[in-house]
């Protein structure tokens, strides 16, 4: 729970210094980390989860962790991974966070890694932005806003943006 | 003659052998190709699989329905639950996609998720959830035993794993597409490609 400890805080911190200094129209850094177009998926009204993705790539030399985050929009944000194997779609928690390894960029993406936004204050409609942050072990937090997009959007729709 | 008595009991073993075997064959056919075949048999001799069976749940209005109520209809059934971000909004919009690009045709096939949470999947609760996708889509539910029944019928897989704040679910993610007779016509899995499960939706319309 500790990583997530700082939900309330985070909120707070993510309300009060929300300035994200956008590389392009939807992207943030923290250190050497750049966060491309992070988004999220319309949730039906009474779904008490969401699924939030982003790509995360590491320009620096030395390794990162992903460790957390908060966002504005539920009580809580978890780390999942989702993987199909024989036909069964199983969901962890990666409790431990998820490694930015320097000069790679890690996808999060449906049936995949996603931030799972957990009890909802409010269903997630598209056209929405929702604040959030990330909180990485070396680089720290950085405020970003998540972009809502369709129920089951297979991926971002096309804003213009280029991420690699 | 000693040998000639040879030959005569070697010609009686060679029509004893022979007889053995048309018997076998006549008995093999029989209890696999012929009227002696058990039912299990008859599905694996033409290669389907005895998946699907009946069912009783309670639809997302608060309805008791059984299989029997969507006889005469071809089926697409798939298990989920609302707690789910990922796998089952995906699947319910993929559906909705195919029966869109096939049009009218697609009319008759009846959408069923099944849910495999049913502690927190209300009637209401899948009401609401489904308020998001194709109004043709039934979500069902039930006891406990209700829905494993189903799972059992269908061959399906559901597992509750705890988590630090409660529990997800591992299942099944992918989509039978039954006849209107109630047999099993074939699936879709989750990373099928666009033009694949069109063509097989289009096969259990025909």
């Amino acid at each position: 729970m500790k990583r997530f400890a700082i939900g309330t805080a985070g909120v707070a911190l993510s309300l009060a210094a929300y300035a994200p200094n956008p590389v392009r129209a939807h992207d943030y850094a923290v250190g050497p980390l750049k966060i491309g177009h992070p988004w999220a998926r319309a949730s039906p009204p009474s779904a008490k989860v969401g699924g939030g993705y982003l790509a995360i790539e590491n320009t620096g030399p030395e390794p990162d962790r992903l460790v957390g985050g908060s966002t504005e929009g539920a009580a809580r944000v978890e780390i999942h991974e989702s993987s199909l194997a024989d036909g069964i779609m199983r969901m962890r928690e990666r409790t431990d966070g998820v490694a930015v390894p320097p000069g790679q960029t890690l996808e999060f993406k449906p049936g995949g890694l996603h931030l799972m936004l957990v009890d909802l204050k409010a269903p997630l409609k598209q056209g929405d932005k929702v604040k959030a942050t990330l909180v990485f072990e070396r680089a720290g937090t950085v405020a970003i806003e998540l972009q809502v997009q369709g129920v089951g959007a297979p991926q971002p729709a096309a804003t213009g943006h280029t991420r690699h | 003659m000693p040998v000639l008595k040879w030959i005569r009991y070697g010609a009686w073993a060679g029509v004893v052998l022979v007889s053995f075997v048309g018997a076998a064959i006549l008995l093999g056919w029989w209890q696999v190709d012929g009227p002696g075949r058990s039912p299990a048999g008859r599905a694996a001799v033409q290669g389907v699989p005895a998946i699907g069976g009946p069912f009783t749940l309670v639809d997302q209005t608060g309805r008791t329905v059984t299989d029997a109520d969507y006889r005469g209809k071809p089926l697409a059934v798939f298990f989920g639950f609302t707690h789910c971000p990922e796998v089952c909004p995906t699947t319910l919009v993929q559906m909705a996609n195919l029966t869109g690009k096939i049009g009218a045709a697609a009319d008759p096939l009846q959408i069923l998720l099944i849910t495999v949470d049913p502690e927190r999947d209300t009637p209401e609760q899948l009401a609401l959830y489904l308020q998001s996708f194709d109004p043709r889509v039934v979500g069902l539910t039930g006891s406990r035993q209700q829905v494993d029944a189903a799972l059992a019928a269908y061959k399906a897989y559901a597992k509750k794993i705890p988590t630090e704040n409660g529990y997800t679910m591992d299942h099944s993610a992918s989509v039978y597409l039954m006849k209107a007779d109630g047999g099993f016509r074939t699936m879709i899995d989750y990373h099928e490609d666009e033009a694949s499960a069109l063509e097989k939706v289009r096969m259990v319309l025909r």
